[in-house]
């Protein structure tokens, strides 16, 4: 298991635990979570309905594929920090990590 | 005002299959979509994948698809309404329906099909104070008609293809245009951001990169537009026209209000003809829910024939409909 925070819009932060092992993906958990993540394309980096902040914990991440910056940089607002929940594996990279939402809620 | 038989909301694969079931019972339709192009989610978010779970089609481009639809349903004529959501849905003493789009359009209809999927698709809106202002006073989302752009002075924001191409294309038919990006190079196709770097060096249009947009001004009509670069540098640019280009989301949207039960953002039906709980308003395709809803193409294919066969008593109310294969009849126009 896995333990990082999430800020929602309203700037509430909250721990998540998560399996490391399941291959999910940080858009699945956040759904999982309830939390409002639009998700339209259902996690294929086709719609960047699932955009986060990465406000801690970058250097865990790796870079973000070709794919996932076409999407970023479609957006009205993107951030250095910028990734596609999406694209980012729970692994144990994460631990300690603060995720901000800044995609479309439902 | 336009009258039809059927009046749908959505042209997406959905939306345009319902033609071809609606043409087949000789009901006429006309569509309306908030896109200024037909395919729904297929021709917006993939036009590119492969599909594989089509009948008969081991694997076909979500584009294909929607072209092919659109041949299939050629012989039918529908007629559309694209670039326009609708908004108001006004029912007449006779049951009927009266639909009005977000630019005045008036459908007139005795049945009403939503294949609205997940909603309109709505522009992502840069962070400005005042936007909304100057909507349809300046700014504008989407290229609807070019001429609107002849001799002004045009600012283009974005860095995807679609602000590459009309950045290409309206250097052509405005005074001055502006691309405002805010970062050094563009992700959209090679070719297209080698055409825009040639332009801006040649001087035919103003290349900003690095930059963000901050201020939006006018009076009554936008003047002006200001942008801040990585250097927190502002310049101000005047402008008649500022056209975002940051995609697009889906939204439920006006639909929401009609009185339909709407549950989690979906349209609830019954299973045995699609219908809402509003006589004459059928739903089909992503927008329903009901017991074990799949949101495939194939079940919106599915409903829309079921919804078709019970929409006939509506349009022909004299008549009795007995169901015959299509390889019966053929495909036959009206
Ligand atoms: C990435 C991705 C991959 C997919 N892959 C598959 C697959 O392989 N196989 C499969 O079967 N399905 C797949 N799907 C699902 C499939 O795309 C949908 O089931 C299908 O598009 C639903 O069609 P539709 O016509 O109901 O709605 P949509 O395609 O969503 O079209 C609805 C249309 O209605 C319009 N609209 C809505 N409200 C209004 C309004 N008020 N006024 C005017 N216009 C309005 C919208 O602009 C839109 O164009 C995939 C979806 C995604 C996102
Ligand atoms: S869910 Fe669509 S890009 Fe992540």
């Amino acid at each position: 298991m896995v333990t990082f925070e999430v800020e929602d819009h309203d700037g509430n932060r909250q721990p998540i635990e998560a399996p490391d092992d399941m291959g999910l993906s940080l858009m699945e958990v956040l759904k999982a979570s309830e939390y409002p993540v639009l998700a339209t394309c259902g996690g294929m980096a086709l719609c960047a309905t699932c955009h986060v902040e990465v406000l801690e914990g970058k250097d865990g991440l790796g870079d973000a594929t070709d794919p996932e910056l076409d999407q970023l940089e479609g957006l009205p607002e993107m951030y250095d920090t910028s990734r596609l929940a999406c694209q980012i594996r729970i692994s144990d990279e994460l631990e300690g990590a603060v995720f901000k939402l800044r995609g479309e809620d439902q | 005002m336009i009258t039809t038989d059927i009046c749908i909301v959505g042209a997406g694969p959905v939306g345009l299959f319902t033609v071809f079931e609606a043409g087949l019972l000789k009901m006429r339709c006309h569509l309306i979509d908030a896109l200024p192009q037909v395919g729904g989610q297929l021709s917006e978010i993939y036009p590119q994948k492969p599909i594989y779970d089509i009948p008969g089609y081991p694997e076909v481009k979500a584009q294909e698809l929607v072209d092919n639809l659109m041949k299939q349903i050629e012989p039918f004529n529908p007629s559309f309404t694209l670039g326009e959501r609708v908004d108001y849905l006004a029912k007449q003493d006779d049951g009927s329906f009266v639909i009005t789009t977000s630019d005045k359009t008036k459908v007139h209809a005795q049945v009403i099909v939503i294949a609205g999927g997940l909603g309109c698709f709505e522009p992502r809106k840069p962070v400005l104070e005042n936007l909304e202002n100057f909507e349809g006073k300046g700014i504008t989302y989407m290229v609807k008609d070019p001429e609107q752009f002849r001799d002004k002075k045009v600012i283009l924001a974005g860095g995807g293809d679609s602000a590459l191409d009309w950045t290409i294309f309206l250097s052509d038919v405005a005074e001055k245009v502006t691309l405002v990006h805010r970062n050094e190079t563009f992700r959209g196709a090679p070719d297209s951001a080698a055409k825009v770097f040639d332009m801006a060096n040649n001087g035919k249009i103003d290349l900003i990169l690095s930059s963000n947009l901050t201020k939006i001004a006018g009076n009554g009509h936008l003047q002006s537009v200001s942008m801040k670069n990585k250097a927190k540098e502002e310049i101000t640019v005047d402008a008649d026209y500022l056209i975002p280009l940051f995609g697009l989301s889906p939204k439920l949207g006006p639909i929401a209000e009609w009185g339909l039960n709407i549950d989690k953002n979906a349209i609830e039906v019954d299973t045995t003809d699609y219908s809402t709980n509003v006589e004459r308003i059928y739903a089909v395709g992503d927008i329903n829910t009901y017991e074990n809803k799949l949101k495939l193409i194939l079940c919106g294919f599915h409903e829309a024939a079921l919804m078709c066969h019970s929409a006939f008593k509506y349009v022909y109310p004299d008549q009795k409909l007995s169901f015959k294969y299509t390889t019966v009849n053929g495909v036959n126009a009206f």
